[in-house]
């Protein structure tokens, strides 16, 4: 495998990536379902669960900066962000009685509902 | 620009939650030779999942025709010779807009209300106006049991936090693998609300004080930033590639390949 020198850029759950002097991404990686692995050192690699054996693997300059990008990348899916909301929003709803989104009136809509995963 | 494809496919159609789904007409400005522009809509399946709106050539089709995603973008009524037709427009002028046209009043309002609230943005936006107020909550619990109290019984209210099961908390913070409840428990077992994705970096500093009180949809970021232009480039590019796929295919076809 070669190891090209790229410039990475995660915006919400996309994660661009560019040639270092290019001002245009050459690619990018929709990050939902995906599964964010540590592998060797300085590596972490990013995988899809229609088909986990394929492997994106990027190596950081340090332990430090692999750790950081794990971390930012487990947390980047809409639907991590959405399972967040739906926490949340029950945590306060349990300690307080009252519904948080009501005020918002959004409080009603289907993809804040904690039961359902599957529609 | 090369995008995970068959994966970005595979969650358009995946029972992942749809936050709304129809079928629209797009329109489609085609542009002849003799330099006359031609207006036509194509009536597609639509389907709304976070931030990205997909859409079909038809209700059953098993991949996505194309992908708009909703960053960096504005919802508005269209002034239109067609009647319930509504606009997707980008901060980016080089970014084309869409314009949707639904089938009566209810379902343009309806389509309208869900996009303008399916960007990350506007859900990150929420999720920390409620973060805060959990932390609140659990201060003043906490508070509430710091003083002291002269009851006899040595009962326990009943929502202290430290009693309080905790249920479908997503311990595993896994982009779609979600283990609900097993593994590592990084907070140490205490009900710890999970920390935030980290602020998108903006050429105007990151300041990180509280979102404005009402949630306002101002964003304390630009909306208009270097990062919508790629995603102007990945419509574009989508669009073409479906377009290219698809002439190939009807030639095959022509030629009687299967």
């Amino acid at each position: 495998a070669v190891l090209k020198k790229r410039l990475v850029k995660l915006v919400v759950n996309f994660l661009f990536y560019f040639r270092t002097d290019e001002a245009e991404p050459i690619g990018a990686l929709l990050l939902e379902h995906c599964r964010i692995t540590k592998e060797e050192e300085n590596v972490f690699s990013i995988s899809f669960i229609e088909e986990p054996e394929r492997k994106y693997c990027f190596e950081c300059d340090s332990e430090e900066q692999c750790q950081e990008w794990i971390e930012a990348l487990k947390r980047a899916s809409y639907e991590f962000m959405r399972r967040s909301l739906i926490f949340y929003r029950n945590e306060i709803q349990k300690m307080t009685g009252k519904d948080p989104l009501e005020q918002y009136g959004i409080s009603e809509e289907a993809r804040f509902q904690l039961a359902t995963r599957k529609q | 620009m090369k995008l995970n494809e068959r994966s970005v496919a595979h969650y358009a159609t995946c029972d992942s939650p749809t936050d709304h789904a129809g079928f629209l007409r797009k329109r489609v400005e085609r542009h002849h030779h003799h330099a006359h522009h031609a207006t036509s809509y194509q009536r597609r399946w639509f389907v709304l999942k976070g931030n990205l709106l997909f859409y079909f050539e038809e209700r059953e089709s098993r991949e996505p025709v194309g992908v708009i995603v909703l960053e960096g973008c504005t919802v508005e009524l269209c002034d239109s010779a067609e009647e319930f037709a509504f606009a997707i427009r980008f901060d980016d002028a080089g970014a084309k807009a869409y314009v949707l046209v639904a089938d009566g009043q209810a379902a343009m309002e309806a389509w309208v209300k869900a996009l303008s609230r399916a960007s990350f943005d506007y859900m990150r936006l929420v999720v920390r106006e409620l973060e805060k107020q959990l932390e609140e909550a659990c201060t003043s619990l906490a508070a509430c049991h710091k003083s002291p109290r002269r009851s006899s019984g040595r009962k326990r209210h009943l929502s202290n936090p430290a009693l309080l099961p905790v249920q479908e908390k997503p311990a595993i913070l896994e982009n779609g693998y979600s283990t609900w409840g097993s593994g590592p428990d990084r907070d140490g077992g205490h009900s710890k609300p999970p920390p935030l994705p980290p602020r998108r970096r903006s050429a105007a500093g990151s300041p990180t004080g509280s979102p404005a009180p009402g949630l306002s949809p101002t964003l304390q970021e630009s909306p208009v930033s270097p990062e919508t232009a790629c995603f102007a480039k990945l419509h574009h590019w989508y669009g073409q590639e479906i377009a290219v796929l698809r002439r190939e295919w009807q030639e095959r076809q022509k030629r009687g390949h299967p």
